[in-house]
């Protein structure tokens, strides 16, 4: 559903991912684990188009994207969920998923997306910016999956949230992937979470992918290896 | 008594000057609405507002003398169709200016401060040229012209109702645009977040186009305006754009409301004061006080209460 090959990404003078390569099947979950300053955020900004790769190519449902702009990958089939969230804080729940459907020329918010968040709707009249923070990352999720994505993009969904909510996170998350059948790259610190949700987990070091295994049969203790360093 | 004046007297000059106010607000609003979208939404400061609220009040003044001449029959109605031409003419501009030199900008503030500074002058000498360094005026529509009478003392100008009703149509369909619309949701999503609008599928480019396409219609719309209260000259927009500036950021730049109610505050105070000493002293003493009161609420009179 995804493919990227070769990728390069650098601000400035620094390289942080030299050469990456990433293959995600339709309906897959893949977590990408790393520590701090590992390029985690930047993999997913150079695969939305915020912070364009100087080298490679990236692809979604066989579409070349890499020259496009970021609204027109979300065209081709690309949602993002940024870490810190960055929901429009001024304006209403409502207002924020709608921001959402611009690229599916719809104006409703579909009902299944407040199934999918019932507490949304429940707020739908309030301003982004005084929901809590658990509240505000399902918003971003919601807003995400308004463009009806073939490939959702989150950022440490976990960052910040209580583990018994980081535990519910990831049963919904597989419950849209199994609804919806989109394809998931999730960037992660936390172990559990990734082994809850993933079906792939991916190691990354500067920007280098340093070990790879599915889910099933995975090393737990050498991934945690990785991450504790 | 109040000076050489009895308390009736001086009733009826504080109306009088708070209806001259009143129109003056108007114009104000109309200006601002168009500054604030711009400004308050983009981070643009449009020094050649001025202008294209001139290329309104001159597409209106060609309007009025083409149909006295070919159409007379049409006269008493020509204003309204003035006024959509001087609203297109002035977004068509304003679409070109932003295609050709400010998106180039947008990162930097002080040049396109030069920049549309540039531009203004630039309108001005185009004026100039093509309208001749003279004012015009336009003939009202006998419909407009006249007043009615309040009080004995106190009557009130037709026209000046027209613009108040105008700039109340206009400044309901502005907020039905931002607050109401999918576009008004794309443009206040870019405002908050440029980049993240982008990464939800908004094209960011062209929302800035249009937006400031329409600050510059409304600017169009309030030289339609102006056309009915003043004579039109290639400098005519300059005296107004301080003022304008003054209004969108005592009023809190992010703000309808706030624009709205600060219109109002400056225009009743110069007109008020105007009346009793000249009318420089009446602008510096209302600056004045502006000055002081963003000291206080350096964020402007209004704003929205939220965590950030
Ligand atoms: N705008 C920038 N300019 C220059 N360097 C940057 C910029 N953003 C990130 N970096 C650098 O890129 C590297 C990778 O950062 P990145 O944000 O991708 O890490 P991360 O894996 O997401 O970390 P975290 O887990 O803390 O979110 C870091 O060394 C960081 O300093
Ligand atoms: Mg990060």
């Amino acid at each position: 559903m995804m493919s990227v090959q070769n990728l390069r990404v650098s601000y400035g003078e620094s390289e942080i991912i030299p050469d990456m390569n990433l293959e995600v099947a339709p309906g897959e979950i893949v977590a990408i684990m790393g520590r701090n300053g590992m390029g985690k955020t930047t993999l997913m900004k150079s695969l939305i188009g915020i912070h364009p790769a100087s080298r490679g190519s990236i692809s979604v449902a066989g579409t070349d994207v890499s020259r496009l702009e970021t609204y027109q990958r979300v065209e081709k089939g690309l949602a993002y969920v940024p870490q810190g969230r960055a929901i429009f804080s001024t304006m209403t729940v409502r207002e924020n998923i709608e921001t959402g459907l611009t690229v599916t020329g719809r104006t409703k918010v579909p009902g299944d997306i407040y199934e999918l968040f019932p507490v949304l709707l429940d707020m739908k009249g309030r301003r982004g910016g005084n929901l809590s923070g658990g509240q505000q990352q399902q918003l971003a999720i919601a807003r995400a999956l308004a463009s009806n994505p073939k490939v959702l993009l989150l950022d440490e969904p976990t960052e910040g949230i209580q583990p018994s909510i980081i535990k519910e996170m990831a049963r919904t998350l597989r419950r849209i992937r199994d609804e919806r059948g989109l394809s998931i790259v999730v960037s992660e610190q936390v172990l559990s979470f990734a082994l809850d949700m993933a079906d792939r987990i991916l190691v990354i070091e500067k920007g280098e992918v340093v070990h790879e295994s599915p889910r099933d049969g995975i090393d737990e203790a050498k991934v945690s290896r990785f991450l504790s360093i | 008594m109040i000076g050489d004046y009895t308390y009736s007297e001086f009733g009826s000059i504080l109306a009088m000057q708070g209806f001259a106010g009143l129109i003056l607000f108007s114009v104000f609003v109309l200006m601002a609405l168009g500054l604030a979208i711009i400004f308050g939404q983009m981070g643009v400061i449009n020094m050649a507002h001025g202008e294209f609220m001139i290329l309104g009040a001159y597409v209106t003044y060609l309007c009025s003398t083409f149909v006295s001449a070919t159409i007379p029959a049409f006269f008493p109605y020509y204003f309204f169709v003035a006024m959509i031409l001087a609203f297109c003419a002035a977004f068509a501009l304003g679409v070109l200016v932003e295609w050709a030199m400010i998106r180039h900008l947008y990162k930097r503030p002080l040049d396109t401060l030069l920049a549309t500074w540039g531009l203004s002058l630039v309108l001005q000498q185009t004026y100039r040229t093509v309208f001749g360094a003279r004012e015009v005026g336009v003939s009202l529509p006998d419909w407009l012209i006249g007043s009615l009478p309040v009080t004995d003392v106190v009557e009130v100008p037709i026209n000046g109702l027209f613009v108040m009703a105008l700039t109340f149509v206009i400044t309901a369909v502005v907020y039905l645009l931002m607050y109401r619309s999918n576009w008004g949701k794309r443009v206040r999503a870019v405002v908050q977040n440029r980049t993240m609008a982008g990464a939800v599928g908004i094209n960011t480019r062209m929302t800035d186009r249009m937006t400031f396409g329409l600050g510059c219609g409304i600017a169009g719309i309030a030289g339609s305006a102006f056309t009915m209260i003043g004579s039109t000259g290639p400098t005519s927009g300059q005296q107004y754009i301080v003022d304008t500036f003054l209004v969108v950021v005592f009023g809190g730049a992010a703000s309808l409301l706030g624009t709205i109610a600060s219109a109002f505050t400056i225009s009743q105070a110069q007109s008020t004061m105007e009346f009793f000493m000249s009318g420089s002293m009446a602008k510096v003493l209302t600056l004045l006080a502006v000055v002081g009161i963003l000291m206080l609420r350096p964020q402007g009179l209004f704003t929205l209460k939220i965590r950030r």
